[in-house]
């Protein structure tokens, strides 16, 4: 199996912020597949408007967007923890909530979690994990950047006080400080390569060298700030260089995140792999992303070896 | 109970859904859709229709659903110009769920419709554009279906705008001139869309006329369907862009030029024709239709 050939998936995108040049590049790098968690966008949101606009943006045209670029696009919907502590528009979202969480394609909820761990934030934590428990969904949670180690123990509390089970339980943005805990606990321990804020991916390459790969998977989180959608083929690549089998870099950057989704029932092996060719006839030629003769793939470049670090 | 089109009643409608279902989904996926159905005209919590609307793929799966002639027929019997022939069996499934829900009274049921119109992704609103011609009151549906008629995804327009008589009943001649137009310049069949003759209109003529123009400027084929609804308003003004189909080499762009002149009274049509007797020959031998002239042109286009 050479590096060229090897599959990825990106567990945690947002893609409605990315560029068609992203998904080109995401697509000669092997990512296959993507998940876009429902999160803020940059600018509040200060009707619940704009969020059932945002929701039906992720489950519909940002997903035939994506298919015009050969990329599988998933998501999750969830009210953030940010805008959980607008109170009036936070129960709007929640009633906007069921009418997404079936849909095709939508694989958990979330990301939910703490923010600044107010009260608000835990009471729509709460109550959107009460919404997975009775509609039997997985639950995508975000840990935050401050107060980072206890806000994950707590989130990993709570989701134990709803009686989550762990194995249904997606624990994101962990560092070296919370990744014994959560997989001690038997959460999917998954990891965010983020340029300055989140991991680098040599601290990336150390931690799997040293807890292995089992319900360890990465991801980009790439969004609207300074990030890189190619996160995860980078960080295999990283880690193949640095000595990792290849069976464990498969695991944390394709396997375990499908192991992990599928328990969905909406996030199958069988969509990337049996993907229809690439149909511009199912594109409205006045507003599409391909205008009449553009050629959405560019050459495959050899990947340049002064790329491959995020710090 | 509405000012709907059916000839029968929408319980008989239903009825036959699931008579076409049971043939084509397992006992138990057909259980949880009859039962849900039951639920759905009980009293129903609005999560439990949104949820089981989004979830009908899971237990129906999405073949299609390939009706049988009969099936089909059976269709029109129950409204008149219904043409479930591209349904898969997941669109049956929803409007079956719908339809169950319809038992909410007026009010209730469009504005839940709306609200799923409002939220669908895309196979959920084709699916619930092709259903629009068998929900009850479809008079207040008219804002709704224009609405997909400005989708940017094909197959939505599509659902919408082929094989879907609703448009030509219902839509004034704005909205479905624009359906004849798009489906040109997206690519989709004209001959799919459901009572061209009946709407033709001097207004559409014009806008096609000027369409075929356009493309011609560009060096860009127009389908030979185009002339279709052109034909009946030929005069002066519409000669020379008749005479420029004429003067193609592709002969079934000639008998797109030549069958719309023979739809029309224009007084210069005989000297136009002269040159093209074999064709009006060839029309009238094998009885060839519109219908024939957008199959062909469709598989030659791909
Ligand atoms: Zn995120």
């Amino acid at each position: 199996m050479s590096f060229e050939s090897m599959m990825f998936i990106d567990p945690h995108v947002h893609m409605v912020s990315r560029t068609t040049d992203d998904y080109v590049a995401m697509k000669n790098a092997g990512v296959v597949a993507v998940i876009e968690p429902a999160f803020w966008i940059g600018q509040p949101r200060t009707n619940s408007g704009s969020m059932l606009d945002y929701f039906s943006w992720i489950v519909g045209w940002e997903r035939f967007r994506a298919q015009q670029f050969g990329i599988r696009h998933y998501c999750t919907i969830g009210l953030n923890a940010k805008e959980s502590n607008n109170e009036k528009l936070a129960d709007e979202v929640m009633e906007l909530i069921p009418r997404y969480a079936a849909k095709e394609g939508v694989v958990a909820i979330g990301e939910i979690g703490y923010d600044d761990m107010t009260k608000l934030e835990e009471r729509y934590f709460g109550l959107q994990l009460e919404l997975a428990k009775k509609f039997d969904m997985l639950v995508l949670v975000h840990t935050p950047h401050r107060n980072k180690k206890e806000g994950t123990l707590r989130s990993m509390d709570l989701c134990e006080d709803y009686g989550m089970d762990p194995s249904k339980v997606i624990i994101d943005h962990n560092n070296e400080e919370t990744v014994k805990a959560v997989l001690d606990r038997g959460y999917w321990t998954a990891f965010t390569i983020y340029p300055g804020t989140k991991m680098g991916n040599e601290r990336m390459v150390e931690i799997v060298k040293e807890y292995g790969s089992e319900r360890i998977f990465i991801d980009s989180a790439a969004d609207w700030g300074d990030s890189d959608p190619l996160g995860v083929p980078k960080t295999a690549r990283l880690m193949l260089e640095r000595g990792i089998s290849k069976e464990d870099v498969r695991k944390v950057s394709y396997q375990n995140a499908l192991d992990a989704y599928s328990q969905s029932g909406q996030f199958n092996e069988e969509d990337w792999l049996n993907r229809p060719l690439i149909d511009q006839t199912q594109t409205y030629n006045g507003n599409t992303v391909l205008r009449g003769g553009s050629k959405p793939f560019i050459e495959k470049k050899g990947s340049d070896k002064d790329d491959l670090i995020i710090e | 109970m509405s000012d709907s089109q059916y000839r029968t009643t929408i319980q008989q409608v239903r009825q036959t859904i699931l008579s076409w279902l049971e043939k084509r989904v397992a006992e138990e996926k057909l259980n949880w859709i009859k039962t849900t159905g039951e639920n759905l005209m009980g009293e129903p919590e609005d999560w439990e229709l949104f949820t089981s609307f989004s979830a009908v793929p899971r237990h129906t799966g999405k073949a299609m659903a390939d009706l049988t002639d009969q099936e089909k027929a059976e269709a029109d019997a129950q409204r008149a110009g219904w043409k479930p022939g591209n349904w898969r069996v997941d669109d049956l499934g929803r409007v079956y769920l719908l339809l169950c829900y319809a038992e909410q009274g007026k009010e209730k049921f469009l504005d839940r419709l709306e609200k799923i119109f409002i939220t669908s992704d895309m196979n959920e609103a084709v699916a619930l554009y092709q259903g629009i011609p068998v929900y009850p009151w479809p008079e207040s549906l008219k804002l709704r279906a224009a609405e997909g008629v400005r989708s940017n995804i094909t197959t939505v327009f599509n659902a919408i705008a082929l094989d879907n008589p609703y448009p030509k009943e219902y839509l004034e001649q704005d909205p479905f001139n624009q359906i004849v137009l798009k489906a040109l310049f997206v690519g989709s069949p004209l001959f799919r869309i459901v009572g061209l003759e009946e709407r033709a209109n001097a207004t559409l003529a014009r806008i096609l006329v000027e369409y075929s123009q356009e493309r011609r400027s560009a060096g860009r084929v127009v389908s030979p369907e185009l002339w279709r609804n052109v034909g009946p308003f030929i005069d002066e003004e519409f000669e020379e862009d008749i005479k420029w189909v004429l003067s193609q080499t592709d002969r079934l762009q000639l008998k797109g030029g030549v069958m719309a002149l023979l739809s029309s009274d224009y007084s210069g049509k005989e000297e136009l024709l002269k040159e093209h007797q074999d064709i009006v020959r060839e029309i009238e031998e094998k009885n060839i239709t519109w219908d024939d002239i957008g199959k062909e042109f469709e598989a030659v286009s791909g």
